[in-house]
């Protein structure tokens, strides 16, 4: 190496472990994403207008009434110092208490969670396998019928709203025939047989509200490498076109392919605050829509927070796997 | 019909009045039926190798391509028969097409790097179709790419099968793709251009590689080339095309020593272009300094001195990754020196691009490999060249036009292609564009990056006497990068041989290209192919000896 040429050590570093330094300095980017983003939702809080005082006392809101509320709240603080209280109270894990119920928010967040989670699982094990086959059996089948067919079908369910679809599904699945079951509420007593038949109809709806996006980001990453010169070497190799599809195609369209899923699966979760009110199901949406109509904004913003985080760790998640998925990094010469 | 014959003395491979057609889409015009390849036919018997020969455009790849019943993009074949051992392929199906390619006919591409999957390792590729097609147990066939590799001089033959694509070089590349067409022991292979994108020094170790192995094999093979010279060295018949048809097949002796068409003798005989040296060299109207530059923390130039007199040429020749390029970056202020000068008639230039003044900037041009790339497809041949008109001497309207149409007279073109888009013009066609455009500036220096290396030898010769022409008119300097020592000897009145970053040979042509040589320069003026049967023995003889002696 020559001396006067300068060596920088992060990137001589960078040169020789490309992978891990990647890695790392995604993790250490979504954590500065899940401050700022914790920032964002106090700051967001703070400018609503409107206050939980006069809310909660109605009629009987004189100013002392609402300056002892305040005062209790600890409302009076400087907002920084609120902000900090509420931070290191994170860093506990202590998400703070209700101001409409008191009772534990943490407590709460959890079975809400779990609910949400049971939901979007069984919606994500359903649409993922189901709307990558379809993707990949379109581009087999590319510009001919069964392609047309599931791009038209997708298309159709991409441009209902999801409440749409969901009162669709209700009209058609209970009201005339009456096979599902509605309102899909769960108990924490249920068993997960029990919950599963309950919950048959949101999942049905987001699955219908997914499948679309990652069908046709799936058939648009693997034609787009179904013109590489690897593609003409597998069918010189008298492959079969299926063979040929998911042993050499499919590895190289990976990257994207994940990012799509990634996002849908964020969806799944953090957006179906409209498809748990329909449905009527204790889930984090649900949760969180309850608490803005009274003003309970610890319940806001803890949601808000595990929303955030959710969203930033499937990305997080999404970019090391497709980072994982590229063999130059993975192997490096 | 023809009659059959008995199997064993029945020729491999059958070819008979062979059509293949594609549509073309010429800009706009409707679309139209064109015929690529128009009724070709030969035999090729088992264990023997056909050289295909013939300029771009000649359909040699689409013949080659047919032997596997495989049109590529939208090539479709329209007539004719394609008889493997008696059997039709073309009439196969693609159910029964399957079971030839990858196992009866094998296929080894021009760009390995681009035709092996980035995501699989080396040996599962190598035996894929091996295995696919039932030929062997995994065992066997590994067992078998290895004994391949071996016979391929790649190294670590054990467990070169591990690494990726990326991990390995070009040339090593395009022996492991020739391994993964031996693998299944086929009885055709089909090469397209395989050494084309090679450097010299590692085409004649990968060509010699690919020769034994087709003779230790017996494999018949298709060799396909633009390349008389190395074609020369591996068959045992060549067959010249030119429009998609037939201009003569004969055996390689013949076609090198007494061909019958002047088309061939052209092939035979290019690089018409003789330039005698200039004997005064010692004018430093160009000059590099010390020159040592890096990209970020990689270092790629190191202590780069050289200097072009006026109205004289400078060769710059090296292999990809010498730094050649990266010399002309550093000429033209794209890439700031980390150390060391440029001077440019007497005053010091600013190390920046943007540091330099527009006159600075007129008076030293640039011609690219691609002209395809270098040129807006959107803009006209006569807005590509009235740009720097407008910009260095502010012509307008008629004027601008005036000279567009006496630099289009320069390059040999005619004012009729002032109007043109580069998508109607042909490669040759492309890069006199660009030289008009650099002439269009009235530089004193041109550097020429690769100007020649993607045309064809006998537009790569038009392009030579175009430059050395202008250069005789108008006192232009050169400085020209190339891979070609063929084009050095030619143009050149002195020569800079690059390698690994730094300069290893400098000085007038004549001193540099002949002995006593480096072991580098001397390694790069052995491997050029030579149009002689025979040469390619002869080489690796003496450098088996040398390796001997050492």
């Amino acid at each position: 190496m020559n001396d006067h040429i300068p060596v920088f050590p992060l990137a001589r570093l960078h040169g020789r472990y490309p992978l891990t330094t990647r890695i790392v300095g995604r993790l250490l980017l979504s954590l500065v994403l899940l401050v700022a983003s914790s920032l964002l939702i106090f700051g967001g809080i703070e400018a609503l207008p409107g206050d939980f005082a006069t809310t909660y006392l109605g009629q009987a809101a004189t100013p002392q009434a609402v300056a002892n509320i305040r005062a209790e709240l600890g409302l009076d603080a400087p907002a920084y110092a609120r902000y900090l209280d509420w931070v290191a109270g994170l860093l506990h894990g202590d998400f703070g208490h209700s101001w409409a119920s008191g009772q534990d928010i943490g407590a709460q967040l959890g079975s809400r969670l779990s609910n949400s989670l049971l939901l979007a699982g069984a919606a994500a094990i359903i649409a993922v396998p189901l709307s990558i086959g379809l993707g990949l059996i379109a581009v087999l089948y590319r510009d001919r019928l069964i392609d047309r067919l599931i791009n038209l079908f997708s298309l159709a369910a991409v441009s209902l709203p999801e409440f749409f679809v969901a009162y669709l599904l209700i009209l058609w699945l209970v009201v005339k025939n009456p096979v599902a079951a509605f309102p899909a509420t769960v108990y924490a007593s249920m068993g997960l047989g029990a919950k599963l038949v309950t919950i048959a109809l949101p999942v049905a709806t987001l699955v219908l509200v997914v499948i679309a996006h990652m069908m046709r980001m799936t058939r648009a990453a693997i034609i787009n490498v179904m013109d590489s010169a690897y593609m003409e070497t597998a069918a010189l190799k008298g492959l079969s076109r299926w063979r040929a599809i998911l042993r050499h195609a499919t590895p190289n369209a990976l990257a994207p392919i994940i990012n799509v899923v990634a996002l849908n699966l964020a969806y799944l979760i953090v957006g179906v605050v409209v498809v748990e009110v329909v449905f009527v199901y204790p889930g984090m949406g649900q949760y969180m829509v309850d608490a803005v109509t009274v003003r309970d904004l610890p319940v806001v913003q803890a949601c808000g927070l595990v929303f955030a985080a959710i969203y930033i760790l499937l990305n997080m998640t999404a970019d090391i796997l497709s980072v994982l998925a590229n063999p130059r990094l993975r192997h490096p010469r | 019909m023809d009659k059959p014959l008995e199997t064993d003395k029945r020729p491999l491979l059958q070819v008979r009045d062979l059509r293949i057609g594609a549509t073309a889409y010429p800009p706009g015009e409707p679309p139209r039926k064109i015929e690529i390849v128009k009724g070709v036919s030969f035999d090729l018997e088992r264990g023997k190798v056909l050289g295909l020969i013939g300029e771009s455009g000649a359909g040699k790849s689409t013949i080659g391509l047919a032997a596997l019943a495989y049109g590529r993009g939208g090539v479709k074949i329209t007539g004719g028969r394609v008889l493997l051992d008696g059997e039709d392929i073309l009439g196969l199906g693609r159910r029964g097409i399957r079971g030839v390619r990858g196992t009866r006919v094998c296929y080894v591409s021009q760009s390995a790097a681009a035709s092996f999957n980035p995501a699989h390792r080396l040996m599962d590729q190598v035996i894929e179709a091996t295995l696919r097609h039932g030929l062997a147990t995994a065992d066997e066939a590994r067992a078998r790419a290895v004994r391949l590799f071996g016979l391929l001089g790649l190294p670590e033959p054990e467990t070169f099968g591990n690494r990726f694509p990326h991990q390995v070089s070009g040339g090593q590349l395009q022996r492991a793709m020739t391994a993964m067409a031996l693998c299944p022991e086929p009885e055709l292979i089909v090469f397209d251009e395989p050494t084309t994108a090679l450097d010299v020094t590692t085409q004649i170790d990968v060509l010699a590689a690919i020769k034994s192995a087709i003779e230790q094999t017996g494999t018949a093979a298709l060799y396909i080339t633009h390349d008389l010279a190395v074609v020369a060295q591996v068959a045992d018949d060549i067959m010249v095309l030119r429009h998609g048809e037939t201009v003569e097949h004969a055996d390689t002796r013949k076609i090198i020593e007494n061909p019958d068409e002047d088309y061939t003798r052209d092939l035979v005989n290019v690089r018409a272009v003789r330039h005698t040296e200039a004997a005064e060299q010692s004018d430093r109207f160009f000059e590099m300094a010390g020159i040592n530059a890096a990209y970020g923390p990689t270092p790629v130039l190191h202590d780069v001195s050289l200097h072009v007199p006026r109205g004289q040429t400078l060769a710059i020749v090296g292999e990809s990754g010498s730094g050649k390029s990266t010399l002309a970056r550093v000429a033209t202020g794209l890439l700031a020196p980390n150390t060391g000068d440029v001077r440019f008639d007497g005053e010091t230039l600013p190390p920046q691009l943007k540091h330099r003044t527009r006159e600075q900037l007129r008076r030293m041009q640039m011609i690219y490999q691609m002209a395809d790339t270098a040129m807006n497809p959107r803009q006209t041949v006569g807005q590509i060249i009235g740009r720097p008109l407008r910009f260095y001497e502010g012509l307008r309207g008629a004027g601008q036009r005036r000279r567009v149409g006496e630099l289009l007279d320069q390059i040999e073109m005619g004012q009729g292609f002032i109007d043109r888009y580069p998508a109607e013009l042909s490669g040759g066609q492309k890069q006199r564009v660009a030289i008009a455009r650099a002439l269009a500036a009235k530089p004193d220096l041109i550097i020429c990056d690769e100007p020649t290396s993607a045309l064809d030898p006998l537009v790569a010769d038009g392009i030579l006497k175009l430059l050395t022409g202008l250069q005789r008119e108008r006192g232009l300097s050169y400085i020209f990068i190339t891979h070609d020592i063929a084009i050095v000897r030619a143009i050149a009145d002195s020569v800079a041989v690059m390698h690994r970053g730094r300069l290893v040979r400098f000085g007038p042509k004549s001193g540099a290209l002949s002995p006593p040589f480096d072991a580098y320069t001397d390694l790069l003026l052995k491997s050029v192919p030579e149009m002689r049967l025979g040469w390619l023995e002869e080489v690796l003889s003496t450098r088996q000896i040398e390796s001997a002696d050492n």
